[in-house]
């Protein structure tokens, strides 16, 4: 059974397409890829898993569930988790809060304080933990959305743009951490534009363009697609 | 990290409910008053605590009772000030009809008291009552501002309209079959004639005119709300409602159903101007429409924003000094005093937009840090 399915999705605003006929299915245990050109719907698509949009037509399923009807704390609750684009941390809060706050809800005293730790072990950022998180790097700040996000446990964690301004290095300590994640059993859905990131993690990738699904395969067929390069690959690659 | 498939993402509500009782502990609770989301902690906070209660509990001993019970009467706003600072600084609602829940309980007071009397201690089982129907009030209105979805400017629309409502209601019940039981609710010039609160005593009655014994009543209960709210402010329950203030949609995606915490923080802070509403009816045996008006509406802002919206302590050091000063302005002519009210505000708003009492105390803290950093210890956290 897949864990994540979406059955003739489509999202259109105004006549503008964001999402459409996206029949997508990934299996658990995977690390799958969305790649796609700015604009693409990559984004909407996860706001459309998460029930921050609602779809147009069509259906999402998660985990043997059709959670479309769901409102998103619901969803989340099942078990799906999200980095945003955009860092979606509360900047005027403490690193240590930000943890707290996200993992409060499944455990409390000691075990949340010991859970905690591990966390930002994990994420590096033991020695700032009592640091505003909004005075992290760009890149700190992206380890604690992705902290905040894994630390729950998800059966689905969805990371949108998860390197988005990190150096090469923090790139693949990031790749480090989503295999670690991975090899523990979680699902991860991936908006990445770093080739090289995608590579390292991905199993699957498919391919948005204009809110359809353009291609779908490894990371070896996708690479070697001339329709992809074209539309998007060949770009990225000069820049 | 180990173990992370081990345990299923979402524990069930019994679960949950199970770890609760386990970690119980009333020294957890203690805790709370220190926690992250107010200023202050540690001995020095609390020594200095303690000596401003004590200043401020043998106050009496210097002055007279009608000077004591005038005083007093500042106590009686607070709560409303630090219901405000909840919705508002903490959960980031604003809500510009507190005045709403005033007036409601206040009115409530009166006719309560007005038909029962004050006999067997009824005054605090009316004021109970009273605090109760501003708690309903704020379940029902919340409800369908919150599920509703409705946020920013437009819930202060609706919230302050609510109030506007009540106003324009009670100001056209000056008419004799405007009663309830025996109370006449006469309509602008405002009810009056209930009994003040008043407590058995012994073989007769204490009755707690604005003298002495209600000072310390009001005192004790400001105590008691502000060392209660703190403890509330850094549970779980808070830590919620600041990620809401934050980010909603983060907070949401994080398995939060952020309208039952919004609610939530509404109704404790609603319930907090309906005691404030029958403190201060029972205080000056007095209440009128006018006190749900929109000058009455914008007062509680004034208070909230001038100290520090987002800290309790920030909030409640201005209201006191707020009320204090607009007092002693009045004294001079009360257009002068709103002048300067106004003015307070702007000044605020440019300068320092978190409120007076955190920009002194974010002040301090940047000038320790720089005598810090250039201090002999220097050479950390520069970068
Ligand atoms: N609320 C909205 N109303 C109208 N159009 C929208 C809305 N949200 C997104 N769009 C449009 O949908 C399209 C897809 O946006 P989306 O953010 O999903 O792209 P993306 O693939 O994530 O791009 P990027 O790589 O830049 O993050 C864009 O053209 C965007 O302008
Ligand atoms: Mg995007």
């Amino acid at each position: 059974m897949a864990i994540l399915e979406t059955r003739a999705l489509e999202k259109n605003f105004g006549g503008v397409f964001v999402a459409r006929a996206i029949n997508f299915e990934m299996q658990p245990g995977e690390i799958h890829c969305l790649i796609g050109p700015n604009g693409a719907g990559k984004s909407s698509f996860f706001r459309l898993i998460l029930g921050q949009h609602q779809p147009s037509a069509g259906t999402i399923w998660f985990d043997g569930q059709e959670i479309t009807p769901l409102k998103s704390f619901q969803r989340i609750r099942l078990g799906i988790s999200v980095k945003f684009q955009v860092p979606g941390i509360f900047k005027a809060l403490s690193v240590w809060q930000n943890l707290e706050i996200g993992l409060q809800y499944h455990m409390q005293g000691d075990s949340l304080s010991a859970e905690i730790r591990q966390v930002l072990d994990f994420i590096e950022l033991t020695d700032q933990a009592t640091e505003r998180a909004g005075n992290l790097s760009h890149g700190q700040q992206q380890w604690l959305e992705i902290g905040m996000a894994m630390s729950v446990k998800p059966k689905l964690l969805l990371l949108d743009e998860p390197t988005a301004g990190m150096s090469p290095q923090e790139t693949a300590k990031t790749g480090e951490m989503v295999r670690t994640l991975n090899a523990e059993g979680m699902s991860i859905l991936a908006v990445e534009h770093d080739m090289t990131f995608v590579r390292q993690i991905a199993q699957q990738v498919t391919v948005l363009h204009f809110g359809e699904i353009f291609a779908q395969g490894t990371i070896d067929q996708i690479v070697a697609d001339e329709r992809v390069a074209k539309i998007y690959l060949g770009k990225t690659n000069e820049a | 990290m180990s173990d992370l498939a081990s345990r299923s993402a979402a524990p069930s509500g019994a679960d949950r409910a199970a770890g609760a009782r386990r970690g119980w502990r009333p020294w957890r609770l203690l805790a709370r008053l220190n926690g992250p989301q107010t200023l202050g902690r540690g001995p020095a906070f609390w020594g200095g605590f303690v000596i401003v209660c004590m200043l401020v509990g043998i106050y009496p001993l210097f002055s007279d009772g009608w000077t004591v019970g005038n005083t007093a009467y500042f106590f009686t706003w607070t709560f409303m000030a630090m219901g405000l600072c909840v919705i508002w600084g903490y959960a980031g609602a604003l809500s510009f009809g507190q005045t709403a829940f005033f007036g409601l309980s206040g009115y409530a007071y009166g006719v309560l008291t007005l038909n029962i009397g004050s006999a067997y201690g009824f005054t605090f089982l009316a004021l109970a009552i009273g605090v109760g129907m501003s708690a309903l009030l704020a379940l029902l209105l919340g409800y369908f501002l919150f599920y509703g979805r409705i946020s920013g400017v437009f819930l202060g629309i609706v919230t302050l309209s609510v109030t506007l409502v009540f106003e324009t209601f009670m100001a056209q019940t000056a008419g004799p079959e405007w009663t309830i039981g025996s109370a006449r609710l006469n309509g602008f010039n405002g009810m009056t004639g209930m009994p003040p609160l008043t407590l058995p005593w012994f073989d007769g009655e204490l009755v707690l005119w604005p003298d002495i014994p209600l000072y310390y009543l009001l005192m004790g209960m400001v105590i008691v709300c502000y060392l209660a709210l703190r403890i509330f402010v850094n549970s779980r329950f808070g830590n919620v409602l600041v990620a809401i203030r934050e980010n909603p949609d983060r907070a949401e995606t994080l398995g939060y159903d952020i309208r039952r915490y919004q609610l939530g923080a509404f109704i404790v802070g609603s319930s907090l101007a309906g005691l404030s509403g029958v403190l201060y009816t029972a205080w000056g045996q007095y209440i009128t429409p006018n006190s749900m008006g929109l000058y009455a509406a914008a007062l509680p802002i004034v208070w909230v924003a001038v100290g520090g919206r987002s800290d309790l302590t920030a909030t409640l050091i201005g209201t006191l000094a707020v009320l204090w000063v607009f007092q002693t302005l009045t004294i001079y002519g009360s257009q002068y005093a709103l002048v300067v009210m106004g003015a307070l505000l702007l000044v605020t708003v440019l300068f320092a937009p978190r409120g007076l009492v955190l920009g002194l105390v974010d002040l301090a803290g940047w000038a320790s840090g720089r005598l810090r950093r250039n201090g002999p210890a220097s050479g950390q956290e520069d970068a």
